[in-house]
C-alpha cells in the first residue's frame, strides 16, 4: 500500500492537537508493519475528535495530516469522518449548538425554541458546504447550530448540547433549553449542571450510590461499599463469578434481553486470545437517559465491573465506549479511571489479586447505530460504525477478532450487587422469568420525569403513581415503551406488569425502560414521522431494505400529515415495507425502523387528528 | 472460504437432503443443487459485503432471513430458499433498490425484478435527481424532510473528470464491489472508499477529489466489478451518449497483454474497429479479473494519442 497524501499542511493548531494525542514524531513518520498500521488505525476517531474539539472542523489539512501519522489512507479517513453528525467537514464557528427536536424534546416546546434561534442566530445547519475548504479570513462562518436527535436528557426536555472548540475545548449538555439559555452557553456562560432527578420504590441496588456518594471521590465510592464486589469477585474466583452471574439469571438491559452469564461464559471458554470486555455507554435510543445518570452519578461503579466482567472472563483490556454527547459523564469516567489507576485498582496486579486489568475511555460521535455492538466495535478499530453480520457473535469474533463480552452499563452496575450479596439475594426481588430491578427513564408528561428503579413485575400504573402521574389538567394518549424501537400501548394496558415475559406476551418490549407518556394535547403524527426520520437519519444505509425502506416509511408518513393520502390508503405499502425491514435488514436499526409505527396504527394514534 | 479440505455437513434445502462441505456459504450449496438464487453484490472475485440482501434464504428456527452469499451451511440447518417470506423479501428488496437507484444496464436486475414481479414504481413517481454537488454536501444525521409526493433516489449527474471511465452514482446500488476491488481484495490502492451515511452514503474520495489527483492508479479494476454501469469507460460512455452504442455490432476476442511477463487474459469489445471495453475473466487463475492500467486502458494509448486525463 502506497499511500498518496495531498500538500495541504495542518494549522499549528490542528498539529498540536494531533501531536498531544499521538505523540511528536519526526518527520512525520507513518507508523510501520501491519500490527502498527492495525493498532495505529484504532486512534483515527480520537484523532479526528481531536481537530473537531481543536478548531471547530475536521479541515483537509487536519485531516491529510492525520492520515500521514496514521497510515491511514485518505479516502478511508474521509469516509470515516462523513459518517459521524458531531465532525463538521466545512469550517464553523467554534462554538456551535446541537439542539434536540426529538420526541420528547418536541413534545416539549422544542419547536418554540428552534424557531426563535432561528429568528436570533439565523437558520440552522442543513448541510456541507463544499467540503475541506477554509474560509479566506481563517475565522468560521455560518450557521452556529443544528438540530440534533435525542440527547439523552429527555426528562429536562427540551434540551441541547454546546460545543466550544479551542486549547480547551468546553462542552456542556443541559435541560430547559431555550433560545436565550443557548445563546449564553454559546457565549461562554452555560447554565448549571443540574443532577437528574432519581427515585425507587424499594431499597436501591442500582441507584444506591447515585446523588449520595459524591462521584468524583474514590474515597467516597469505597465509604459506600465499593470494590467490596471486586474483592469478593477475588476470593469466589472467576469460576465462582460466572456461577454467580449466571445463576441470578441476569439479562442484558441494552435492549435485547440476551442472558449475561451465558455471553460471559462463552468469552471464558473461548480459545482465541485476547479477549476484550466493552461497556456499551453509547446511550443513544431516543427516550434513554438511564446509563448517563449511572455513569454521571456513579462512575466508579462502571470501572469496578468492568473489572469484574475482565476478571471472569479472561480478559485484561476493557473499553468503555461513551457516547460523544455527554460531556459530563466523559468528565467523571475520566477521572474515576484514573483515580482508579492511581489507586491501584486498575494496572497490574489489582489488590494484590495478580489480575492486571484496564480500561480505555472511547468516545462517540453522534451516530445511534454505534450503539449496535458490532458498529461498535468497528467504531473503535476505527472503521466506519457499520454493523457487521451475525453469525460470528461477539463472543466468538469480536473487537479486533476476538472473543469480546459487550455489556450495557446497567447490566454491568447491576453485577456488582450479585458478585457481592449472591445470586440468592439478587433473585429474591422480581419476577421468576426477570429477577432483580430495573431502570425506567420516565418522561413527557408527568410531574417528576426521572429514572425510577423498580423490582421488575411492577406495574406500570404503579410505575406512573410514583412518578407523581400525569401532568394536572392533561389526559394521558398513550404511552412509548422502550424507545423508538419500542413501541406504543394505550391506556388500557397500565396494568401491564413490567418484566420481560409480559411485555412480550403483550407483543411490546422493554427495550431500553423507555417510558414516554405523551397527553391528549400533543399531536401524535407529527410525533410519528420524527420517529420515522430519526431511523432515516441514523440508518449507517449498508443494506438496502434500511437505506432505503426508513426513507420510503418516512416519505409515506409525509403524504399522511400533508392530506395527500390516507393511512387506509397507505397500510399495505407500509405492511410491506415493515416485513422487509425486519426480515431482511442485517441489523436491529431496520429490524426495528417500523415496529413503533406499527404499533401506534394498531393502537389508531393517526384516526382523530386527520 | 475454503480452507483445507473440512469434513461433509449434512442439511435439508428446500425439502431435500443435501451434503455441503463445511465452511461452505448456503448459496454456493444452492449452485452445487441447481438452485438458482439472485445475487447482487456477491462476486466470485471479492470478499462478501452482504448488504444487498436479495440473496436472502429462510433458516428455520431464526427470527430474521439469512444472507445466503455469507452464510455459512451448518449440519441440521433447514433452509427454505423459495418460501412466501423469502419471495416477498426479495420483491421488496428489489423494489427498493429499482425506485431509488437507475438499474436499467443490470440485465440480472432485469431478470430477477420478473422473477419477483417486482414493481419499483409503486412508491410513486421519481424525484427529481439532484444537482451536483448536492448529495456530497449532506450532513450525517440530517436530511430535509419533504412532502413524500416523489420518491428519492440518487439521481445526480455523471461525474466525469478523465479520459478513462467516467462515475454516473445514479446507477450506484452501493455494493461495496468497486470499494473492495480497489482496497485490499485486488489493488491496494485504497482510491474509494464509502462516504456520507445512510441514504446519503456515496463512493468517494476524500474531499470529493477528481480521481486524476487522488490515489487512483486507473488500473480499472473498479469499472471491472461494476455491476451496474455506473462505473463505466469513457468510450462506452460516449457511445452511449452519442446514442451510437450497438451490441449488436460488436465483438468480443480474447488474448494475452503483451506489456509485461505476467501474461494477463484480456477480453476485448470492440465496436466499429474500436476496443469500448477491456475485462478479464473474473474465474482467471492469472488476474482473478483485475488488471492494471497498462492492460485495462492501454488501447486508448494505441489507438489514440494520450491526452492529459
Ligand atoms: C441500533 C442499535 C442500537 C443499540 N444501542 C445500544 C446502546 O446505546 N446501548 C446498549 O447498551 N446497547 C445498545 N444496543 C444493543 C447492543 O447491540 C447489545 O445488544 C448490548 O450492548 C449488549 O449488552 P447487554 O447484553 O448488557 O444488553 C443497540 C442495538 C441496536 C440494534
Ligand atoms: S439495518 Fe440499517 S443500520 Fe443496520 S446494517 Fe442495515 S442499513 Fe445499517
Ligand atoms: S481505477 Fe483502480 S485505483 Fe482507480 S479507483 Fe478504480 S480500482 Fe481504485
Ligand atoms: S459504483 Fe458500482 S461497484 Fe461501486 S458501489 Fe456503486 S454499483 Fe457497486
Ligand atoms: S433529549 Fe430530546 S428527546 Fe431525549
Ligand atoms: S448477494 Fe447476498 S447480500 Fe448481496
Amino acid at each position: 500500500m502506497d499511500l498518496r497524501h495531498h500538500d495541504v499542511l495542518p494549522t499549528a493548531a490542528e498539529r498540536s492537537a494531533v501531536d498531544a494525542l499521538l505523540g511528536v514524531e519526526a518527520g512525520d513518520a507513518p507508523p510501520a508493519g501491519f500490527a502498527a498500521v492495525r493498532d495505529a488505525r484504532t486512534l483515527l476517531l480520537p484523532a479526528l475528535h481531536a481537530l473537531q474539539s481543536s478548531v471547530g472542523w475536521v479541515s483537509r489539512g487536519g485531516l491529510d495530516y492525520v492520515c500521514r501519522r496514521l497510515g491511514v489512507p485518505p479516502a478511508e479517513a474521509f469516509g470515516v469522518a462523513s459518517f459521524y453528525a458531531l465532525f463538521s467537514l466545512v469550517q464553523r464557528p467554534q462554538a456551535f449548538a446541537h439542539v434536540c427536536d426529538d420526541i420528547a424534546c418536541t413534545a416539549a416546546g422544542a419547536e418554540k425554541v428552534c424557531s426563535e434561534l432561528e429568528r436570533k442566530l439565523g437558520a440552522p445547519a442543513s448541510g456541507h458546504a463544499k467540503t475541506g475548504t477554509a474560509h479566506e479570513d481563517g475565522a468560521g462562518h455560518g450557521p452556529r447550530w443544528a438540530r440534533s436527535p435525542c440527547l439523552g436528557l429527555c426528562e429536562r426536555a427540551p434540551a441541547a448540547l454546546v460545543t466550544i472548540a479551542g486549547a480547551e475545548p468546553k462542552d456542556c449538555a443541559f435541560g430547559a433549553a431555550t433560545a436565550s439559555r443557548i445563546e449564553a452557553a454559546l457565549a461562554g456562560s452555560p447554565p448549571r449542571i443540574e443532577e437528574a432527578y432519581v427515585a425507587s420504590s424499594g431499597p436501591r441496588r442500582l441507584l444506591a450510590r447515585v446523588g449520595v456518594a459524591d462521584p468524583a471521590s474514590l474515597a467516597a465510592y469505597r465509604a459506600h461499599r465499593g470494590y467490596e464486589a471486586l474483592a469478593r469477585a477475588f476470593e469466589l474466583g472467576a469460576e465462582g463469578v460466572l456461577r454467580e452471574v449466571t445463576e441470578s439469571k441476569l439479562v442484558g438491559r441494552g435492549g435485547a434481553a440476551f442472558p449475561t452469564g451465558r455471553k460471559w461464559e462463552a468469552v471464558a471458554r473461548a480459545t482465541a486470545r485476547p479477549h476484550y470486555v466493552v461497556c456499551n455507554a453509547d446511550e443513544s435510543e431516543p427516550g434513554t437517559f438511564k446509563d448517563r445518570v449511572l455513569l454521571e452519578g456513579d462512575p466508579f461503579a462502571v470501572v469496578e465491573a468492568m473489572t469484574i466482567a475482565g476478571y471472569a472472563t479472561g480478559s485484561q483490556r476493557g473499553y468503555l465506549y461513551l457516547r460523544g454527547e455527554y460531556p459530563l459523564a466523559l468528565e467523571r469516567l475520566s477521572h474515576a479511571i484514573e483515580s482508579a489507576r492511581a489507586g491501584g485498582l486498575l494496572g497490574a496486579n489489582i489488590l494484590g489479586s495478580g489480575f492486571a486489568f484496564d480500561i480505555e475511555l472511547r468516545r462517540g460521535a453522534g451516530a445511534y447505530i454505534c450503539g449496535e455492538e458490532t458498529a461498535l466495535f468497528n467504531s473503535i478499530e476505527g472503521l466506519r460504525g457499520e454493523p457487521r453480520n451475525k453469525p460470528p457473535f461477539p463472543a466468538q469474533v469480536g473487537l479486533f477478532g476476538r472473543p469480546t463480552a459487550v455489556n450495557n452499563v446497567e447490566t454491568l452496575v447491576a453485577v456488582l450487587d450479585i458478585v457481592r450479596d449472591g445470586a440468592a439475594s439478587y433473585t429474591s426481588v422480581g419476577t421468576a422469568g426477570s429477577p432483580g430491578t430495573k431502570l425506567f427513564c420516565v418522561s413527557g408528561s408527568v410531574v417528576r420525569p426521572g429514572v425510577y428503579e423498580v423490582p421488575f413485575g411492577t406495574r406500570l400504573d404503579a410505575l406512573l403513581a410514583l412518578a407523581g402521574g400525569v401532568l394536572p389538567g392533561k389526559t394521558m394518549r398513550t404511552i412509548l415503551l422502550g424507545g423508538a424501537a419500542g413501541g406504543f400501548v394505550g391506556r388500557d394496558q397500565l396494568s401491564l406488569p413490567l418484566s420481560f415475559e409480559d411485555t412480550r406476551k403483550a407483543g411490546t418490549t422493554l427495550g431500553s425502560g423507555v417510558v414516554l407518556v405523551f397527553d391528549d394535547e400533543t399531536p401524535m403524527v407529527p410525533i410519528l414521522r420524527r420517529i420515522a426520520a430519526f431511523f432515516r437519519d441514523e440508518s449507517c444505509g449498508q443494506c438496502i431494505p434500511c437505506r432505503v425502506g426508513t426513507v420510503r416509511q418516512e416519505e409515506l408518513l409525509s403524504r399522511v400529515v400533508n392530506g395527500r393520502s390516507t393511512l387506509q390508503g397507505e397500510l399495505p405499502l407500509l405492511k410491506d415495507l415493515g416485513q422487509v425491514m425486519r426480515d431482511a435488514s442485517i441489523c436491529g436499526l431496520g429490524q426495528t425502523a417500523s415496529s413503533a409505527i406499527e404499533s401506534a396504527v394498531a393502537l389508531g394514534l393517526f384516526e382523530d387528528e386527520r | 472460504m475454503n480452507e483445507s479440505s473440512r469434513g461433509e455437513v449434512e442439511f435439508t434445502l428446500d425439502g431435500r437432503s443435501v451434503k455441503a462441505r463445511e465452511g461452505e456459504t448456503i448459496h454456493a450449496a444452492c449452485r452445487s443443487a441447481g438452485i438458482d438464487t439472485p445475487t447482487l453484490c456477491w462476486a466470485e472475485n471479492l470478499t462478501p459485503v452482504n448488504v444487498c440482501r436479495v440473496c436472502v434464504v429462510e433458516v428455520e428456527g431464526a427470527r430474521v432471513l439469512a444472507p445466503s452469499c455469507s452464510r455459512k451451511v451448518e449440519a441440521g440447518m433447514v433452509v427454505h430458499t423459495d418460501s412466501p417470506r423469502v419471495r416477498s423479501s426479495r420483491k421488496l428488496v428489489l423494489e427498493l433498490l429499482g425506485s431509488s437507484v437507475d438499474m436499467s444496464l443490470s440485465t440480472d436486475f432485469a431478470d430477477y425484478a420478473k422473477r419477483y414481479g417486482a414493481e419499483p414504481g409503486r412508491f410513486g413517481p421519481r424525484a427529481q435527481p439532484s444537482a451536483a454537488g448536492v448529495r456530497e454536501s449532506a450532513l450525517p444525521g440530517h436530511h430535509e424532510v419533504g412532502d413524500g409526493t416523489r420518491a428519492a433516489t440518487v439521481g445526480q449527474p455523471t461525474k466525469v473528470d478523465n479520459d478513462l471511465f467516467v462515475r454516473d452514482y445514479d446507477k450506484c446500488m452501493l455494493c461495496y464491489k468497486c470499494v473492495e476491488a480497489c482496497g485490499s481484495d485486488a489493488q491496494n490502492t485504497f482510491a474509494i472508499a464509502v462516504a456520507g451515511r445512510g441514504f446519503d452514503a456515496r463512493i468517494a474520495t476524500e474531499h470529493e477529489t477528481p480521481l486524476p489527483d487522488s490515489a487512483c492508479v486507473f488500473c480499472g479494476n473498479c469499472v471491472g466489478v461494476c455491476p451496474t454501469g455506473a462505473l463505466m469507460f469513457k468510450a462506452e460512455h460516449d457511445l452511449r451518449e452519442a446514442g451510437k452504442w450497438d451490441e449488436s455490432k460488436q465483438t468480443e476476442t480474447d488474448t494475452i497483454c503483451s506489456y509485461c511477463g505476467v501474461g494477463c487474459v484480456l477480453t476485448l469489445r470492440v465496436q466499429d474497429n474500436k476496443i469500448v471495453r477491456v475485462t478479464s475473466p473474473s474465474d482467471s487463475s492469472v488476474t482473478g479479473g483485475h488488471l492494471c492500467v497498462k492492460g485495462r486502458f492501454g488501447f486508448k494509448f494505441v489507438e489514440e494519442s494520450p491526452r492529459a486525463p
